[in-house]
């Protein structure tokens, strides 16, 4: 009767309470304006690429954008963005091709075939290999494995496309698979065990029921992964080097996007000048792609998702 | 006609039985075979893993010890220590962590708490996903023009930790997302039915439950960032800064930058490749360290209902 009494009392008290009161009112406004700090970043982020990318093309005519001829420090300088673009997309797709069936193959073999004592202990060795500076794989590519292909193509350059792509694709392949793999538990079981019942092997069972199943998740991951090579700087700046010639030979240097950004910034231009500016251009490019390609997984995945 | 059809089925799949006895062998070894290939997939990435710990390892040897952890940065490379480079790591932490665990946990606890499902909610929430997707590169090009210029901070240690506290809030924010989710109805109940408002509910009930995950999901967001090297060198974050930081104004060089220009260099001196390695041993340690940190905090602190 007494505890009853007490309780009552308190809560009575805690009602009335108008310190409490306030603060409560006051409390959502402040994390209401500590959420709208995203918000601001991104809008920031646009901004400040916009406005000095609009000096940029004011200046530049689309023609010369668009053009092979890349050469921002000469006399007369020239801003001719494909080869960037070229040095981007080829480095990607060395990268996919490591990234994709490597990750999608240990994908298969995490969520279909290991045990659950295996999985357990590979899996927290994966993301080891995700939780690694992507710097160390940039001295990695350019200390072991350039080192390495040479003995295999003797004409490849000591900055070359080939060796920061493959080693860009492991840097991605832990991503791929942890992606596809939750994309794969996600079929449900009893889908698994008809088709088993029906006769099929494991890895019939994989390649007719689960994967189909799953593919908008896995999809959606090779997407999230080529997101991922276009943005990765490091490997690329140290691997690849700087060369601004527009060719497919990818045993030599190449310039991506990313690099082309951090060579000229920690390089000579000054703020003001068209060099200066392009940086934005190439930055505004840049995340557009990414943005896309983001938007895009996200489409997929939400979209063509199977509900069970 | 459809027994009769049934029948004459089942007999020929009799009379061929040793023949589907042959395919079932060789699916059998298909499957073997695509397993084991699967498997040697997924080794495949960890055998890199092991070359590239073993090879930064032995580079590092002679060159790894406590001079070098003491000594101040040298063009020579006998003589080069990074002291100066670690500090300036520590100092860039103590500058993102309060800043990224402030603005992501207030973040979350809106997004979990207050935020009514609408399309404010949905907004910020497709903002923070898509900002998780931007390259790094870009916050480098953002903390350049808003703190680096615009606030004049230059490339001094708040420049630099306010850009990567950005970079990393999205991280903080989605595993204190997750870790509030995770506490249950019922607590709160419990708290509302005794009379207490939401602000002392989330501040007395929720965020003491919470914050094992929210630590450890910020302590790996935080790991991220002491290995962040794009943003710091768009920011202008220069190569040899002989001065160790005393404050938060003053210019500084990190780890991951200092991994950077001497693997840059050992075009022109071989040794320097020697000291690359070794301060990404001791990179990956300092990241070994706070990556056990958070499994020690998660196995130990975290409660089930």
């Amino acid at each position: 009767m007494d505890k009853t009494i007490q309780v009552r009392d308190l809560i009575k008290k805690n009602l009335n309470n108008p310190k409490n009161r306030n603060i409560d009112k006051i409390m959502p406004n402040i994390f209401l304006l500590a959420a709208s700090i995203s918000v601001i970043t991104t809008i920031g982020i646009v901004l400040t690429l916009i406005f000095d990318a609009f000096k940029f093309f004011k200046e530049v005519p689309l023609r010369e954008v668009f053009s092979t001829h890349l050469a921002p420090l000469a006399v007369n300088p020239s801003f001719g963005i494909l080869p960037l673009i070229n040095g981007t997309i080829i480095t990607s797709i060395i990268a996919m091709m490591v990234a994709i069936p490597i990750g999608l193959a240990s994908a298969i073999y995490l969520s279909e075939f290991a045990s659950d004592k295996t999985r357990k202990n590979l899996k927290p060795m994966m993301e080891v290999l995700a939780g690694i500076p992507t710097i160390v794989y940039g001295f990695f590519a350019y200390s072991f494995v350039t080192p390495l292909l040479m003995t295999i193509i003797p004409s490849l350059g000591a900055k070359n496309a080939l060796s920061p792509g493959i080693v860009m694709g492991i840097m991605i392949t832990p991503m791929v698979a942890s992606l596809s793999e939750d994309a794969m538990n996600a079929v449900p079981n009893a889908m698994r065990e008809g088709a088993l019942a029906l006769g099929a092997t494991k890895l019939e069972v994989t390649l007719k029921v689960v994967v189909p199943a799953a593919i908008s998740g896995i999809i959606a991951s090779f997407v999230l992964g080529i997101s991922r090579a276009i943005g990765e700087t490091m490997i690329v700046v140290i691997g690849s080097g700087s060369s601004k010639n527009f060719s497919f030979d990818f045993t030599q240097s190449m310039q991506t996007m990313t690099a082309y950004i951090v060579e000229f910034t920690s390089g000579d231009a000054g703020s003001g000048t068209l060099g200066y500016y392009s940086l934005y251009a190439v930055g505004l490019i840049l995340f557009v792609f990414t943005l896309l390609m983001n938007l895009f997984a996200q489409y997929i995945s939400r979209k063509y998702r199977e509900e069970y | 006609m459809g027994v009769e059809f049934m029948h004459e089925r089942e007999t020929k799949n009799y009379s061929n039985a040793p023949m589907n006895k042959s395919n079932m062998n060789r699916r059998i070894l298909i499957d073997k075979v695509a397993k084991m290939l699967f498997l040697s997939s997924t080794l495949f990435a960890l055998l890199v893993l092991g070359v590239l710990l073993y090879r930064i390892g032995t580079q590092s040897i002679g060159w790894l010890d406590l001079d070098f952890l003491t000594g101040k940065l040298s063009i020579f490379p006998e003589k080069a220590g990074i002291y100066g480079v670690l500090l300036g790591s520590v100092w860039l932490m103590l500058v993102v962590t309060p800043i990224t665990l402030i603005i992501g946990v207030s973040t979350a606890i809106y997004l979990e708490e207050y935020a009514t499902k609408g399309r404010l909610q949905t907004f910020i929430k497709t903002n923070i996903s898509n900002l998780a997707g931007v390259p790094s590169v870009i916050f480098g090009l953002l903390g350049l023009t808003v703190f680096g210029r615009l606030f004049g901070l230059g490339s001094s240690i708040l420049a630099g930790g306010l850009t990567m506290s950005l970079l990393i809030l999205p991280i903080v924010v989605v595993a204190s997302q997750e870790a509030i989710r995770a506490v249950p109805g019922f607590l709160r109940d419990a708290s509302y039915a005794m009379g207490a408002t939401k602000w002392v509910t989330i501040r007395t009930v929720i965020l003491p439950v919470a914050i094992p995950g929210i630590l450890t999901g910020s302590i790996l967001a935080l790991s991220r960032a002491i290995g962040e090297t794009a943003p710091l060198v768009v920011l202008g974050v220069p190569t040899l800064i002989l001065k160790v930081p005393t404050s938060v104004m003053d210019d500084f060089s990190a780890l991951p930058i200092q991994i950077y220009y001497w693997t840059l260099d050992t075009v022109l001196t071989p040794e320097y490749a020697n000291l690359a390695a070794a301060t990404i041993v001791v990179l990956l340690m300092v990241l070994f360290l706070m990556n056990s940190t958070a499994i020690i905090i998660r196995n130990k602190f975290q409660r089930r209902y």
